[in-house]
């Protein structure tokens, strides 16, 4: 009877409208093909074949979807508080320069400490750079979304000057640091699993990987099965109930944006530790604004996180292969599409949500 | 006055809001050249009713006849045309824009603005001389006091050609003199041959100024009268409401030591007013002390000073004997101090709407360790405990995983009391325990709360029905304007004698 919010079933809120979000998004999507003159099953195919047709575009799909899990945990950490971090790239940025300065300062240890310590000290970075905006947030109330993509800035000036003034290799022209020593990479999976006698092709995915996987856990305790998760909720939900109950809402935000910069630094441990050996300029390369997508389309849970990260796994290794095989497909095109799929999971969730609720009224009847 | 027609008139109009009904088959009809007023609690629906005079809403059922036309209001463009005018109670100006600017907001008359000003400039001019509106146009309305933007919302209504104009709360910003001035300004607009609906729950006002009064409360129109036969506290009485009187069983009060005392408080909001002034009062265990009063005259304030949700300007406040310095006036403290709050509006405070029951039962105790292990909480433990609380309280359906948003009023309301009466409280503040909860959970509530002072509980009760307060207060204060105006026992008042207090007729009057 009530109009104002729609009210939906669980399954139908978790499940039902973002697979409607994506059916609506690819028939658009399937439209900008056609219009070119390609055909979108074609497309369709050529996607999914070169995303998980093979262990080799499967390697890479799941070494995009450790990147997007992490930046999609990111927000949605935040999101449960009530906040809009678009920071991510920022954080990542300095949770790159914290891992760096870690892996290259502490090159003696052995890999046992060494791993762990550059990993934290990544979740460092990360936390201490969103813990800025949140504490300006909570204390002078400068609004997170501002101050999040204006750190974003610092950080893209902040990793320039470091790597071509203070930590670059020397006698190189890159902006970039020295190759990090061997015991600070991340074994990559190939490697892994073939040290059990199973043959991998070689591609990017490396142990990060599960780190991704441990990190959606845990994000799913803290957040469901925790005290501080709990209040984290409460603020998010009703702040004037979180003071009420005595929890104070100030603290839950500095320390929520400290926990979501510290998943945001993820990409970094996945990006320079796990891939590159090395920190480079611009290694972020959008991914810390995806998992706002991400996110969004996952509802803020870690099992849709985990999902529409895979989904947004696929579209980019997919997206790749299909540039190739098809010139007329642009990599432009595709980064069109994923826009498509971002536009109809985010911003016009609204839409299909009232569709859905009046789909399943209809069915219900009138004995709601 | 003898114009054939009134100017406005209501029949029947219904409004609901999910299953909140605003305005329940409410008639209204205002003579053209008089001052109208309407008065009643917040939250009794005026600017409901107003809304959808002014087309911000439409009714569900109901009519509408300006001067004896039915009219279909539909947006305000539809109420300017139908000569409706509004000035609300926050001001819709543009602050960097000159008064004739925005006088012609809305209303430019074409692409150019050079006409419309001129235009606005003469008409302004003869406004002002014809109703003695001192204003300069150029004046920038950011840079004017308050009680000159609110000439300019008038004007800006008269000049779109409204016959009746509508203010909502206007005195609400105004400093007195302003507000005579208002009077004055809204006399000579009468006398013009306008028609004038003030809105407000100032008694004073309606007194001074109104030619009629209609008194509104949950929704339904209760009376209309002439200004001139009546008084403040038949309008106090009018608006609080008497209802079937409820009888409550308790036996006499076995008065023991004072818990909480608080002396001299006072609190000053965000704009500087002062909602709480030099408030002094004391419980002792085993009694309740009922707070009477028209909503919005410092019972909230005084709500949320003693429960450490804000902090005093001034005052003291003793729990237990020991003075609260400010840093042990928190909530998360004065629980563990037990002094617990089922607060004045359960959705917005109390719980946390989209939470399941199981979740709302902790909430200010999501860090008892009875919950779970270290720094998690077990949701097996939280619904067993929820469940129990649920089946003590007779809460419906008892489903610790239901949404709370799905729980009906009363049984909300009996999972907040569950969760903070289960803790044995010292002192209980409690705020409207029994508002949108229906009769059944009305006496529920009731026997809880006494059973509670039986044991010895201080008891704070607030409650807009101050039937509620007599049938349960041993001790009476009335609150007016922030101040506490006096103290009765309740075997020794009555309901006109409080509408005096609670109208501001201080105790020499009595």
């Amino acid at each position: 009877m009530s109009a104002a919010p729609i009210e939906l079933p669980r399954w139908a809120d978790t499940a039902l409208v973002p697979l409607v979000s994506v059916a609506a998004a690819l028939v658009v999507a399937g439209l900008v093909v056609l219009s070119i003159g390609e055909s979108p099953l074609e497309a369709t195919a050529l996607l999914l074949r070169g995303s998980l047709g093979s262990l080799e575009g499967l390697g890479f799909t799941l070494y995009y979807t450790t990147n997007f899990i992490f930046t999609g945990l990111a927000v949605a950490v935040a999101f449960h508080a009530g906040l809009f971090n678009i920071g991510g790239e920022g954080q990542a940025t300095v949770a790159g320069i914290f891992a760096a300065i870690a892996c290259l300062w502490l090159a003696p240890l052995p890999g046992i400490l060494l791993v762990p310590l550059a990993i934290l000290a990544a979740a460092a970075g990360g936390a201490l750079w969103a813990f800025i905006p949140g504490y300006l947030q909570a204390t002078r109330g400068s609004h997170v979304v501002i101050t999040t993509i204006m750190f974003n800035f610092i950080a893209a000036t902040l990793i320039v000057y470091l790597l071509v003034e203070v930590m670059g290799k020397a006698g190189s022209m890159q902006p970039e640091t020295p190759d990090f020593p061997k015991q600070a990479v991340l074994t990559p999976i190939h490697e892994l699993l073939g040290a059990f006698g199973l043959k991998l092709p070689s591609t990017p995915l490396n142990t990060s990987f599960l780190l991704a996987i441990a990190a959606l856990v845990a994000v799913w305790a803290l957040i469901y099965r925790s005290r501080l998760g709990y209040a984290i909720r409460t603020v998010g939900a009703n702040p004037r109930a979180a003071a009420y109950a005595g929890i104070s809402p100030a603290r839950i935000i500095m320390v929520a944006m400290a926990i979501s910069g510290a998943l945001a630094g993820g990409l970094a441990v996945n990006e320079a530790m796990g891939v590159q050996h090395r920190l480079v300029l611009d290694f972020t390369a959008g991914y810390g604004f995806v998992g706002i997508a991400v996110a969004l389309m996952g509802r803020g849970h870690p099992v849709g996180v985990g999902l529409a990260a895979l989904l947004f796994g696929v579209l980019y290794q997919g997206g790749a292969e299909l540039s190739f095989d098809k010139p007329t497909i642009t990599r432009d095109m595709v980064v069109v599409i994923g826009g498509i799929v971002i536009l109809f999971a985010g911003a016009l969730d609204g839409l299909f949500r009232r569709l859905v609720a009046s789909v399943l009224s209809l069915g219900r009847g009138k004995t709601a | 006055m003898t114009s054939p027609h009134p100017a406005i008139e209501l029949s029947g109009i219904s409004k609901a809001f999910g299953p909140v009904k605003a305005n329940k088959d409410v008639s209204l009809s205002v003579a053209a050249g008089s001052i109208h007023g309407i008065v009643g609690e917040n939250g009794a629906g005026k600017s409901t009713l107003m809304s959808i005079l002014y087309g911000f809403y439409e009714a569900d059922a109901g009519e509408i006849r300006v001067r004896g036309e039915p009219r279909r209001i539909r947006s305000s463009s539809d109420a300017i045309a139908a000569g409706i005018g509004m000035v609300h109670q926050h001001f819709m100006l543009v602050e960097p824009l000159s008064v004739v600017e925005n006088i012609v907001l809305g209303a430019e008359g074409g692409a150019f603005l050079k006409g419309g000003i001129a235009r606005a400039r003469a008409e302004l001019a003869r406004l002002s001389q014809e109703y003695g509106l001192a204003i300069d146009p150029d004046a920038i309305v950011g840079t004017l006091s308050v009680g000159l933007q609110q000439r300019v919302e008038i004007l800006k209504a008269l000049y779109r050609g409204a016959e009746v104009l509508i203010l909502d709360e206007p005195t609400a910003v105004l400093t007195p003199a302003e507000a005579d001035q208002l009077f004055e300004l809204l006399r000579a607009l009468k006398a013009q041959g306008k028609t004038v609906i003030l809105i407000t729950h100032k008694l004073r006002e309606i007194m001074a100024v109104t030619d009629r009064v209609s008194v509104m409360r949950r929704g339904e129109m209760v009376a209309h009268v002439e200004t001139e036969r009546t008084s403040p506290a038949e309008l106090a009485e009018a608006m609080v409401g008497r209802r079937v009187l409820l009888r409550v069983e308790k036996s006499p009060r076995q008065r023991g030591a004072p818990v909480l005392e608080a002396a001299g408080l006072s609190v000053i909001d965000e704009r500087g007013c002062e909602t709480l002034r030099d408030a002094s009062l004391t419980l002792h265990e085993g009694e309740i002390v009922g707070i009477a009063g028209v909503a919005g005259n410092g019972q909230s304030e005084l709500l949320d000073v003693l429960a450490g949700l804000t902090q005093p300007a001034r005052g003291v406040i003793r729990l237990g004997g020991q003075i609260l310095n400010a840093a042990d006036r928190n909530p998360a403290n004065l629980r563990r101090l037990g002094l617990m709050h089922i607060p004045e509006d359960r959705l917005r405070t109390g719980l946390v709407t989209a939470f399941a029951a199981a979740e709302n039962a902790i909430l200010g105790y999501h860090d008892d360790p009875a919950f779970g292990p270290g720094p998690f909480l077990s949701p097996a433990l939280v619904e067993k405990h929820a469940r129990v609380g649920m089946q003590d309280y007779d809460v419906r359906p008892v489903d610790p995983t239901l949404k709370t948003a799905k729980f009906s009023g009363g049984n909300q309301q009996k999972i907040v009391l569950a969760r903070e009466i289960e803790r044995a409280p010292k002192v209980l503040l409690v705020g409207q325990p029994t508002r949108g909860v229906d009769i059944g959970a009305i006496e529920f509530i009731h026997r809880r709360l006494i059973a509670l002072r039986d044991q010895g509980v201080a008891i704070l009760l607030v409650s807009v029905e101050l039937e509620e307060v007599m049938a349960l207060s041993d001790r009476i204060l009335a609150l007016c304007g922030g101040q506490i105006t006096g103290e009765r026992e309740a075997v020794a008042t009555d309901e006109r004698d409080l509408g005096l207090l609670m109208a501001g007729v201080s105790e020499r009057a009595a």
